[in-house]
């Protein structure tokens, strides 16, 4: 990864998905010391067009795809990339993210649907009693959902680009109002505006390139579609011992040498979901597991989503932790750097379940 | 002063007998008969021998909780007057797993509680929900 381009996120109604995305593109290539001419790969997400992306932009690469709009996607464009261009279908890829959900109101629920009528909606409902299976099986409680909330927010207030920084306490978390019970608002993503651009080329040719190259070291993916319709009793777990079995191994090192991790966390129970499954704790433990800091920057050992996460930077569905896990890597974090950071692991808790393990050399 | 309707079923091909099984308050769900499992949504093939056939059964209309949910939140002006209101997991006797509601008052959920069918009809449709069995098996 050559390339790291990240807009500001809040709320711009004075522009679109094209205009975030084109702006983080452009950042993203002067980041690498590129030219628009340089890209002969583009993969585009939650931009309704690749096509009139690729034409504003002035790209007629030979490998282009769009892919879905589910978070999961980031890893999984992430994936395809890396396979282009070790295949030689691509050398140099740009993967474009842009997403005004804030400024065009979009709320994530109250749709038609299969389960409308009895008034099932949102990806938080589910998230929700997914939660609630947890708890009934291992006695996990939704007040421990709070730590993950608090330990990202802690993180959101040492990054300047975060959305939420103010201070969030155990106290607020248990008082923010229920949304979909078990989970309060402080355990749901935020909903915000904003574009994220990655290039990815060769590391043969990575090395000529302007920033010090982060290597995709090893990834895995998992997909569980039986009962898709259905929030999964399971939390994904079998498809995350797989890939905890696959990764690793894939990436040449043991779960020793990872640094820090970002993980997917559209809603707090992914994060633990995340960690069970990849092995860091026992499954059922995990309420207990992320007590005591053990997520938080200079007290645990395992610092988690540095920048805040979706829970406090950004709602930018994985891609800005990628980049985040990428500026880490590269040591330009600041205050919230993780000491001499050489390898962080990624992982999302979703029908497509994924973990990929970057690192610095 | 009007109610708000809650959400329609959305009709297709392959779910418009369990529907039209509902109008006549009747639950039926399709049978894999290679497996003899149920399952829900409806679906042209069985998702366990999608070679094999299947058919149309009666279901008892019972089952038990595995999960719930209660929202707190509005997402649809129909339920708005029913908040907290839960979306409860309900797995039926034929081993089909669905979301639906269960009355009785959502501090009584609790996982392998016995539930039963209840046809309601909101007019423009008949949707199964369910309530806590009387007895224990």
């Amino acid at each position: 990864m050559v390339g790291i381009g990240t807009t500001d996120y809040g709320n711009f109604p004075e522009t679109d998905t094209y205009g975030l995305g084109s702006q983080a593109l452009l950042s993203a290539l002067d980041d690498a010391g590129l030219q628009v001419s340089d890209i002969d790969g583009l993969i585009v997400n939650r931009i309704p067009s690749y096509e009139r992306f690729a034409e504003m932009m002035g790209i007629n690469p030979r490998y282009c795809l769009q892919t879905e709009a589910p978070g999961r996607y980031s890893a999984v464009s992430l994936m395809l990339a890396a396979q282009a261009i070790a295949t030689g279908a691509a050398e140099t890829v740009a993967l474009v993210y842009a997403n005004n959900g804030r400024s065009q109101r979009v709320f994530y629920g109250g749709d038609e649907g299969e389960w409308a009528p009895w008034g099932m909606s949102s990806p938080g409902a589910s998230h929700a009693m997914m939660f609630q299976s947890h708890m009934n099986q291992f006695g996990t409680t939704a007040e421990d959902l709070g730590h993950i909330s608090v330990a990202f927010r802690k993180h959101a207030g040492l990054n300047p680009a975060a959305v939420m920084r103010k201070p969030m306490t155990l106290e607020d978390h248990h008082n923010s109002r229920l949304i979909a019970e078990p989970l309060r608002l402080l355990d749901y993503c935020l909903i915000n505006d904003g574009g994220v651009a990655w290039i990815m080329t060769s590391a043969e040719r990575a090395k000529d390139l302007r920033q010090k190259p982060v290597y995709v070291s090893g990834f895995a993916r998992e997909d569980l579609f039986d009962t898709a319709s259905i929030p999964r009793q399971d939390y994904w777990y079998p498809a995350l011992k797989r890939i905890e079995s696959q990764v690793y191994e894939n990436a040449g090192i043991s779960r020793d040498e990872i640094d820090g991790l970002m993980i997917y966390d559209n809603f707090s129970p992914t994060v633990m979901f995340a960690l069970e499954g990849l092995g860091f704790c026992k499954q059922g433990e995990g309420g207990q597991f992320i007590q005591n800091g053990m997520l938080e920057l200079g007290r645990g050992r395992w610092p988690t989503n540095t920048s805040g996460g979706h829970l406090s930077e950004s709602y930018m569905q994985g891609w800005a932790l990628i980049a985040e896990a990428v500026r880490q890597l590269r040591g330009e974090c600041g205050d919230r750097q993780i000491p001499d950071a050489r390898a962080i692991q990624y992982i999302a808790a979703t029908p497509i379940s994924s973990s990929i393990i970057l690192r610095r050399d | 002063m009007t109610v708000a309707a809650k959400p329609k079923p959305i009709l297709d091909v392959w779910n418009r007998p369990f529907w039209n099984a509902c109008a006549e308050n009747r639950l039926r769900l399709q049978r894999c008969a290679d497996t003899g499992k149920c399952w829900y949504p409806p679906a042209p093939v069985s998702p366990y021998s999608p070679r094999g056939a299947w058919e149309w059964v009666e279901c008892s209309g019972r089952g038990e909780i595995v999960s719930w949910v209660v929202f707190h939140h509005n997402y649809f002006a129909g339920f708005a007057d029913e908040l907290p209101y839960n979306v409860t997991l309900v797995r039926l006797d034929e081993g089909a797993l669905m979301l639906t509601n269960v009355s009785g008052g959502n501090d009584r959920l609790s996982v392998g509680a016995l539930v039963e069918v209840v046809f309601e009809d909101r007019g423009d449709a008949v949707v199964p929900v369910f309530k806590l069995a009387e007895q224990t098996r």
